[in-house]
């Protein structure tokens, strides 16, 4: 049992001291790092509390997938320079009361879930929810999923998707004169159309479009 | 005293499951060049030792012994991290490999998560490297590696839901006990083509090592790199292509079930014939390396995102429906 403390204040230490660093170091990149290390204290916690697989899909779809292109972005911009010239400059401070507003509402909702544990017994009456020993925590979680809350998980899923086709409908653009390699127009050559031979007369040349 | 003795078995065991993949990593380095040389009518590295068997041994006191060189301009501590990160988590995925029915160091009920969460960790070493040398040919290495490994996890996330699918448990000794009757190659077969070219792309190997383009690129994320910790990437790339091997010869080909359950067979050892698939698809990783010439970025996306996730997607539908219509679905 003191093994077990001893690594829960271990993991949460690390968590709470990555995610202040996340907001207080000033190179960006650096910041992002300690929130991957935040990601991956916080999975570690998960798995101590018996839940492996969200602990192990927080892994991959977070510190995987999501990390890495938010780390990609903030790489190439540079953030840290714009960060600089936003807080700097007195006229354009208005970011911070924004900033301000937004915070407070996450935070709001926060207490508002940690309130809502009050009622948790009757979140978890559901019909498929059974706790024994010998079922994995993976094989109950998808008992719940695909049964009882079968609606929230699809309208999720159609809203992650609405997000994507969103995003790609912001950021698509057609550029014009662009070169494009067409696949089928390289495997679909053929010597007849690739090579020509030609007679060159002697002192004018062949000239040669594409 | 309990409880050292307990920590000192622990060390002990992961010592004696380390050791091995170390050496093997690096007999695996010598082999990849001695099957490269053949196919090429060479002879490869044949000088030190019998048959050259120690040149890697000797490619190691070689950069042992050479001096670490750390830029000026880079971000030294992240620089510092890289190649650490590399190789540790290349090495910590190991744990959970079953090398028999108990012979297994961790045997967790999510262990194929496990190991796909530590493979995609395995990204990050890359991009650090490539950042923290603050120089343009490791960066531009490094952002192509990072969007090549996290195209191609993808699809091997999918083909392992189709593992999956069939056995109806995330605990490696599962997958390999429910390919007693037929190794899941035989009704698998396109997701296994798939899973091994996808790995080739997901290890950085030829055809898809443009993150290390050399014609292009210099050597990629490594190219600031020199001495140990270059040594430390090499091996953390090798030990990740072993990997691999060891994660499609579960998935597979029946991890260290041997082929046939007959007298003379089953006398070895489930770990020989473990080693033994994991050596087949490793020559055939070098096999590729020799034959197949480099793929150009646009190719590789186009296969990563418009053929592989398609297909993988499809027969996903496909053996869940034969799975459900045939009522074959796993019930545990």
């Amino acid at each position: 049992m003191i093994a077990h403390s001893i690594f829960f204040y271990f993991f949460s230490i690390i968590a709470i001291i990555s995610a202040i660093m996340v907001t207080a170091s000033k190179n960006t990149v650096h910041s992002v790092f300690f929130l991957i290390l935040d990601f991956i204290s916080i999975s570690c916690l998960f798995i101590m509390i018996g839940a492996e697989f969200l602990g192990m899909i927080m892994l991959i779809v977070y510190v995987g997938a999501v990390a890495v292109l938010f780390l990609f972005v903030v790489m190439m911009l540079n953030v840290a320079q714009q960060k600089n010239q936003w807080f700097a400059s007195k006229s354009s401070s208005s970011h911070i009361p924004v900033g301000l507003i937004i915070s407070s509402i996450i935070f709001f909702e926060l207490i508002i879930v940690v309130g809502g544990w009050k009622y948790k017994p009757d979140f978890i009456k559901t019909n498929n929810l059974y706790e024994t020993s010998e079922m994995s925590n993976t094989h109950s979680l998808g008992q719940v999923l695909y049964t009882d809350y079968i609606h929230v998980f699809q309208i999720s899923g159609m809203i992650l998707l609405i997000a994507m086709i969103g995003a790609i409908v912001l950021t698509y653009r057609q550029r014009e004169g662009v070169k494009k390699q067409s696949y089928i127009k390289q495997i679909s050559r053929e010597r007849s159309e690739g090579v020509e031979v030609l007679d060159v007369p002697s002192n004018s040349g062949v000239k040669i479009d594409d | 005293m309990e409880y050292l003795t307990s920590i000192f078995h622990e060390v002990y065991k992961i010592l004696f499951l380390l050791v091995p993949v170390l050496v093997s990593v690096a007999m695996i380095v010598w082999l990849d060049r001695r099957v490269w040389a053949f196919v090429q009518k060479r002879q490869g590295p044949n000088v030190v030792g019998p048959f050259g068997l120690l040149q890697s041994l000797a490619d190691a006191l070689k950069y042992m012994f050479k001096e670490i060189i750390i830029p000026a301009s880079s971000n030294k501590i992240i620089f510092i991290l890289a190649p650490i990160i590399t190789m540790t988590l290349a090495l910590i995925a190991w744990a959970v490999i079953p090398f028999g029915i108990d012979q297994v160091l961790a045997d967790i009920n999510v262990g194929i998560l496990y190991i796909f969460a530590v493979s995609s960790l395995g990204v990050y070493g890359i991009i650090m490297g490539g950042w923290a040398s603050n120089s343009k040919y490791p960066f531009l290495g490094s952002i192509r590696s990072a969007a090549q490994m996290v195209s191609y996890e993808v699809s091997i996330g999918i083909i392992i839901i189709n593992v999956l699918l069939c056995v109806g448990s995330l605990n490696l000794n599962d997958i390999v006990l429910a390919q007693e009757k037929m190794w899941f190659i035989i009704p698998l077969f396109p997701m296994f083509v798939i899973y091994f070219i996808s790995a080739l792309a997901e290890t950085n190997r030829p055809p898809f090592d443009l993150p290390e383009a050399e014609a292009e690129l210099v050597a990629g994320y490594q190219t600031e790199y020199s001495g140990m910790m270059y040594a430390m990437f090499w091996l953390g790339e090798y030990a990740n292509i072993l990997l691999m091997c060891a994660l499609g010869s579960i998935l597979f080909l029946g991890g260290w079930l041997s082929p046939i359950d007959l007298y003379p067979f089953n006398l070895l050892p489930g770990a020989v014939w473990l080693i033994f698939k994991i050596l087949f698809l490793f020559i055939l990783f070098a096999l590729v390396k020799a034959i197949v010439p480099r793929y150009r970025y646009d190719q590789l996306m186009r296969l990563g995102w418009k053929i592989f996730l398609p297909l993988s997607l499809i027969y996903v539908v496909l053996t869940a429906s034969y799975l459900f219509y045939f009522n074959l679905l796993p019930t545990t």
